[in-house]
């Protein structure tokens, strides 16, 4: 049975749904990935990309407009941004922890208008799968690489964007010093909060349409806790990724393709316990934090609130 | 200025300082209540049906304080590990494996007296959760990795290793024959239920977590150990430079952290479920105490002490939220909803006690800021070793 493995056909279902599968992980890790460049930790991501889930599924539901969807997963994933930004940047709140309050506000908010709204398990049409003329008919790449919904295509168009951003622009050069170093961008005429504000509603939005990946693009359906934990791992592939762009796409690679490989671990009915094939993906990420931790930094700033000396 | 002024200046900054979260969760309670409303639900009515659900009745109030005792478990944990300077929040795997290691125990000794299974299966929990918490303890002082990251992975790794034991190795063997496999275990002997203290749900645990309570304020605030803990939560450079092996110390919050919400997971199999189950969440079987345990710590201003009321409080709100379900038909997911919306406000009004703080030692250059007072130091990354 093992063997079924390695097939052609299995192979490129793995890979292809591995792709689709780092979608959510993408966005949000990206989202995220700003936001600690800029020295603001958003452990409230899990939360942002249920409500953005519930409302870009709830919207599809309603009108059957995916885009209108999304828009609306974009909205409440913005403003949730800019309540994680009041929190920490004006409030100076403790970060991990209010990002444990977003969070469980997030898990409980969707889950009660969900069955306020909605009630019954229901389905959407969302997002269907584009073929790109030409090369979606190319052999194994063509399945793997161009038979995709357009939010995987902008997942992994927003690689080289936000590495460009955030490399190549003053925008991102001011991100990156308000991170490393708040006193010294401030005597240069930055602005510290404003900037903060920005990635932090930058991350929720991309933190939203992470979470309607999954509602209108993937799955289709909402449930209680739909995200199940993606939102904690997106956060530890930023470390994973060294808080690089390019680093963040490899490490949402290696784990959806864990994912995808144990999901059909058990299509396939390999006597593999699927609660240990679970758990592979977590054990790999503490390891790759070993591993990652020792070779890059973190940003100064990361979690320190700014205030100017008065 | 007048000498009566500076006497009564700082007691009233006290109060006010103690007064904070209450008011921060006020100000949540009355943003939900427009949630409510928009949700066509009478704020007042829903608010009613949790307070009677909640204290209405004797029964009410035994189940209020055994929802508590987890939670004060879990928030002793937070309790020392904030004030080590560590962060935790693996409290549902730290009580996952807790529970599981204390369910076995029982399932492997079935005819043994209660009297010495019973103290076993807490040390048992006591021990699992601490490796389980030491573990991100050691990868934090010795690897640099993020504990909260780690915790939560750790957390992951509980339940899915819960749910394979219990499918599998541990399931009872009832269940093992019918053909619903339901995963639980076997429920344990009789023997080993913790004893009833008056005639309610009221187990031994609640007591056994108020008593740990005031242990670990002993421990924190009057041996050496704990007060170590403190010093490197305070200012671990300092703490390094006056010779404390901030690493070693690091390692021994988390650790503890861990243990006692092992404890809570042993407590809650002894104590109430009597048996292991899961529903593939960690929900399913720790109720997310895990998660509320932190709520209530910081309510008590990670006081241990502090978070006795604390722990109270939230048991309520959760006893109520069934009775609110029942009564306005609102969904009890409402309550996780107001815990994560008390969560903010409360964080977010530290900010109020820091400048009361500041402004009287502004006043009074000699005098150190009130106990508690001080927030747990600002957590720093990449900067041990």
């Amino acid at each position: 049975m093992i063997a079924d493995l390695f097939t052609a056909n299995v192979i490129l279902g793995i890979l292809a749904s591995g792709i689709r599968l780092a979608t959510p992980y993408l966005y949000a890790a990206i989202g995220e990935t700003f936001g600690q460049r800029s020295g603001v930790l958003n452990l409230g991501v899990e939360g942002q990309m249920l409500l953005g889930a519930f409302a870009g599924f709830y919207m599809v539901f309603r009108t059957g407009n995916s885009w209108l969807g999304l828009l609306a997963a974009m909205l409440i994933g913005a403003v949730m941004g800019l309540v994680m930004g009041f929190i920490t940047v004006t409030l100076h709140a403790e970060q991990g922890i209010s990002g444990i309050g977003v969070y469980l506000f997030g898990l409980g908010m969707s889950d009660l208008l969900f069955q306020k709204m909605i009630g019954s398990v229901e389905t959407v049409r969302g997002f269907q799968p584009i073929y790109i003329p030409f090369l979606s008919d190319l052999p194994f790449v063509g399945k793997v690489l161009f038979q995709q919904n357009i939010l995987v295509y902008l997942a992994f168009l927003l690689v080289p964007v936000s590495w460009f951003v955030l490399n190549k622009t003053t925008l991102g050069l001011k991100i990156r010093a308000v991170g490393e170093n708040p006193e010294a961008a401030d005597s240069l005429g930055v602005s510290v909060k404003g900037i903060r504000y920005f990635t932090c509603i930058l991350g929720g939005t991309l933190s939203g349409i992470a979470g309607a990946s999954l509602s209108i693009a993937l799955l289709n359906v909402f449930q209680q806790n739909l995200t199940s934990g993606q939102g904690f791992i997106a956060v530890a592939l930023v470390y994973f990724g060294g808080w690089r762009p390019l680093g963040v796409m490899l490490g949402s690679l290696l784990f959806s393709m864990v994912n995808s490989l144990q999901l059909w671990v058990q299509t396939l009915r390999i006597p593999i316990p699927s609660d240990i094939a679970v758990m592979m993906p977590y054990v790999l990420t503490i390891l790759a934090l070993v591993i990652a931790v020792q070779r890059v930094r973190p940003p100064t700033a990361l979690t320190k609130p700014f205030e100017r000396e008065g | 200025m007048s000498l009566k002024n500076i006497q009564i200046k700082p007691i009233l900054t006290r109060i006010l300082a103690a007064l904070t979260p209450v008011l921060a969760t006020l100000a949540a309670m009355g943003i939900f209540a427009v949630i409510l409303m928009t949700l066509g639900a009478n704020p007042i009515d829903a608010y009613g049906a949790l307070i009677e659900g909640a204290v209405g009745s004797p029964n009410a109030i035994a189940d209020t304080l055994v929802k508590a005792t987890p939670l004060l478990l879990i928030g002793l944990g937070t309790c020392i590990a904030f004030r080590g300077g560590v962060v935790n929040i693996g409290g549902e795997g730290q009580l996952v494996v807790g529970a599981l290691a204390a369910t076995l125990l029982g399932l492997l000794y079935p005819e043994a007296p209660g009297y010495v299974i019973i103290p076993l299966a807490m040390g048992a929990g006591f021990l699992a959760g601490g490796v389980w918490g030491g573990i991100p303890g050691v990868l934090k002082a010795y690897f640099n990795v993020n504990e909260i990251l780690s915790t939560i992975m750790m957390n992951q790794i509980a339940v899915q290793g819960m749910n394979f034991l219990l499918r599998d190795a541990m399931i009872d063997p009832v269940q093992l024959e019918a053909a619903s496999r339901i995963p639980q275990t076997a429920r344990l002997a009789a023997q080993f239920d913790l004893p009833r203290l008056v005639p309610t749900r009221l187990h031994l645990g609640a007591l056994l977590a108020v008593i740990a309570a005031v242990l670990v304020y002993i421990f924190l605030w009057r041996t050496t150990i704990g007060y170590r803990i403190r010093a490197v939560g305070l200012n671990a450079a300092a703490a390094r430079y006056a010779g404390i092996n901030v690493k070693r110390y690091m390692v021994l919050s988390l650790l503890l952290s861990g243990a006692l919400g092992g404890l809570a997971g042993a407590v809650q199999v002894y104590g109430v479920s009597h048996r292991m189950f899961t529903d593939g969440s960690a929900a399913g079987f720790t109720g997310s105490a895990g998660f509320n345990g932190i709520v209530a710590a910081l309510f008590g201003q990670l006081h241990p002490i502090g978070t006795i009321p604390a722990a109270i409080l939230f048991g309520a709100l959760l006893v109520g939220a069934n009775k609110l379900q029942r009564v306005v038909q609102v969904p009890s997911a409402l309550v996780i909803a107001l815990n994560g919306l008390v969560v903010i406000f409360v964080v977010s009004s530290e900010i109020w006690r820091r400048r009361q703080t500041r402004v009287q030692q502004r006043m009074e250059p000699d005098n150190t800021p009130p106990d508690g007072g001080k927030p747990p130091g600002q957590l720093e990354q990449g900067e041990i070793g």
